[in-house]
């Protein structure tokens, strides 16, 4: 079943099925970020840049910046979200979203 | 390869986009097919309609044009008839009640939750005053904007009014104008005090002298490539090129058929003009403009009013930086500038508007680029009684400062893109701050902006104190925060903020701005504006006076708006929203 993923309203928001899904704008604990230092860098998601999907898993890359050191930069590929039987279910990022590999292919 | 939105308006776009809102509009919200509801929405905003944010599906955000801001006498009453017909929601603004009119920094009017089924009978009543909402939105020539009052000034160049209205009626859906690759903003100034903005726009026209045949001829000078949003602000820049009034169609048609074929369709954060200028540089776009798309010879720039540029620009130059208030008019009339906080105006009040301007004025009224509004051609004998209306109570034009200095967004209580709620908070902000705080002497202009994002819709980056949408925590818990930014403005040397502060928790703000105005009256030297201030003044310096402080201003709106159904309602859950709902305000079977 293909799942339809992209970006919209300027990178404010991953849109999954025509439904918009994850939001720019909120706090994610984020363990080894290439752009600071902190072990976990916890990052105000400014933008989304690509979305993308390994396995059942959706990811996506961003624009933030880290509220304990200041800095600020792009990430690698994090799991926003799964696809279970065609739906999808969103993923806590508060608590620790966990950079994924690479090799991510539009839905 | 392109983008999904290149893909849907290369199937459908432009003046055929109405057609199908028609056809769902007889079927209703459900007849838009759930899986195309991104290419649906995307397109929409073509015809004037933004879907709101989630939680609020169904209900649309209706943006009507007015070219460099003019109601025409009687259309006022007609935007007021459809705000009280069509635009109440499901839930009260607990400031603004329910149906209201936003006046906005495009000199255009936005209107909420718009049902899809309503749209054809508000088109409709909208044609008939020779109202629109085409191009307000979507990638083509919006709303142009200039100086509200210009034909009215006492002072001004060049009566910019027929350009801003000639490019209108040539490029408002003209088909090889329909699809450009993003936005395409247009200023037209003619005044002496800049009031068009230019140098944030897409392209501008700058009022300008320049002798052409050994004659002195007054026309434009032309600026591209200016614009704020995505944390990539571009002051415009000078394309050495001057045009006379009846020129600037044929141009500013040339430049936008340069921007639709140059222009990045692959890739939507680099499609805008400001771009295009930076890669290709202003001295090609002009080589690239005079061998392909116009006819006659360009003239060089003439010599320009820049000096002069008053408005929005934090100097003390003798010129306005609003147009607030009770100025003169070029024909011994006078026109009357209110004071909108933030824009927005409700329903009853916007009625009473119409017909304020039409007992005292000749009916019409204007929009500035400040939120506020206009009532022109009212005769001096008419003042007095004129000021003794009730509106005027609440939409004052004499102002206290935080009053008249404040601009806001739409914000997390509508906006799919802000980070933050913005208009309620900056009304609440402007309130604390009239009761608390003291403005130095002699300081009686001083903007605040709040933005609830990057996109800089309230154009934070040219304000005395500029507000920006962010997160941070506050005793571990998530909180909607601010940035802060300082000293930025129009005028003879443009100018953007400097963010010297970042992510201040939201009730920390007010201290921070009253500590702020402190310490810049300890250290203020002379009678400088707050503005030479901040130029004077190094980064860390400025960082040290701001000082975020609780203070008595408690902010309700501490937690995370965008993840509520409406910010306002008792149950904010975004499982008790009603929407998606029918034609009645009727819910809707949801699938989740």
């Amino acid at each position: 079943m293909s799942v339809a993923l992209r970006i919209l309203d300027d990178g404010a928001w991953v849109s999954v099925d025509d439904t918009r899904r994850v939001a720019v704008s909120e706090l994610w604990r984020v363990p080894g970020v290439e752009f600071c230092r902190c072990d976990l860098a916890d990052i105000v998601v400014e933008g989304f840049l690509e979305v993308g999907v390994d396995g059942r898993t959706v990811e996506a890359r961003l624009y933030g910046q880290c509220i304990v050191c200041g800095e600020s930069g792009t990430t690698g590929w994090l799991p926003v979200g799964r696809i279970v039987d065609g739906e999808f279910y969103d993923l806590d990022r508060e608590g620790g979203a966990a950079p994924t590999g690479p090799t991510p292919e539009n839905g | 390869m392109p983008t999904d939105v290149e893909e849907w308006k290369s199937e459908v776009y432009g003046n055929e986009i109405r057609e199908h809102l028609e056809r769902f509009a007889e079927e209703g919200w459900e007849a838009i097919p759930e899986d195309e509801h991104d290419a649906w929405f995307e397109r929409f905003k073509w015809w004037g309609l933004y879907h709101q944010r989630n939680g609020q599906e169904s209900y649309f955000m209706m943006r009507i044009g007015t070219p460099n801001g003019v109601l025409k006498p009687g259309q006022a009453k007609v935007v007021a008839d459809i705000t009280q017909e069509f635009a109440h929601g499901p839930e009260e603004n607990p400031i603004f009640g329910n149906g209201y009119v936003d006046w906005t920094t495009r000199q255009s009017i936005q209107l909420h939750w718009i049902k899809v089924e309503d749209v054809p009978e508000i088109f409709d009543r909208l044609d008939e005053v020779g109202l629109s909402t085409q191009q307000a939105c979507g990638d083509s020539w919006r709303n142009i904007v200039g100086c509200p009052v210009a034909g009215k000034d006492k002072h001004e160049h060049v009566d910019a009014l027929p350009v801003a209205e000639g490019l209108h009626e040539t490029y408002k859906g003209h088909e090889d104008h329909t699809n450009l690759p993003r936005k395409w903003k247009v200023a037209v100034t003619g005044c002496r005090e800049g009031c068009g903005q230019g140098d944030i726009n897409d392209l501008a026209y700058e009022p300008a002298s320049k002798e052409v045949d050994g004659e002195e001829v007054r026309g434009f000078n032309v600026r591209v490539g200016g614009g704020l949003a995505r944390n990539e602000p571009r002051l415009s820049r000078d394309l050495d090129v001057f045009v006379t009034p009846e020129q600037a169609v044929e141009v500013g048609g040339g430049l936008s058929a340069l921007f639709r074929d140059y222009g990045d369709r692959e890739d939507r954060y680099n499609a805008r003009m400001k771009f295009l200028v930076d890669e290709m540089g202003a001295e090609e776009i002009r080589e690239t403009l005079q061998e392909e798309y116009v006819d006659f010879e360009l003239e060089t720039a003439g010599e320009n009013l820049r000096e002069d540029y008053s408005y929005n620009s934090g100097r003390e130059t003798g010129g306005h930086s609003d147009h607030v208030g009770v100025h003169e008019q070029n024909d011994g009339n006078y026109y009357v500038g209110l004071n909108v906080l933030v824009g927005r105006m409700s329903d009853d009040d916007t009625a009473e508007l119409a017909r304020v301007a039409d007992e005292y004025g000749s009916g019409e009224v204007r929009v500035t680029q400040r939120q506020n509004v206009i009532i022109t051609d009212v005769p001096e004998e008419d003042l007095g009684d004129l000021r003794e209306e009730p509106l005027l109570e609440d939409y004052s034009p004499d102002p206290h400062p935080f009053m008249r200095g404040s601009v806001a967004c739409t914000g997390t209580e509508f906006c799919s893109l802000s980070i933050v709620e913005t208009k309620n908070r900056q009304v609440r902000y402007a309130r604390w701050l009239k009761e608390h705080v003291d403005l130095p002497d002699g300081i009686d202009d001083f903007h605040v902006h709040l933005s609830g994002c990057t996109a800089s819709c309230a154009q934070p980056q040219i304000a005395d104190v500029s507000l920006r949408g962010m997160k941070t925590r506050k005793d571990g818990e998530a909180v909607e925060a601010l940035d802060i930014g300082l000293g930025g403005g129009l005028g003879a040397e443009p100018r953007f903020a400097d963010w010297v502060t970042q992510r201040v928790p939201v009730d920390e703000v007010p201290g921070a701005i009253k500590n702020l105005l402190a310490n810049f009256e300890e250290r203020r030297e002379g009678d400088e504006t707050f503005r030479d201030f901040v130029e004077r003044t190094d980064e860390d310096t400025l960082a040290d006076l701001v000082e975020p402080e609780e203070t008595s201003y408690e902010d309700p709106m501490m937690h995370n708006t965008k993840m509520t159904w409406y910010p306002y309602a008792e149950d904010d859950d975004m499982a008790a929203s009603p929407a998606p709902t029918d034609r009645d305000g009727q819910s809707l079977p949801s699938d989740d």
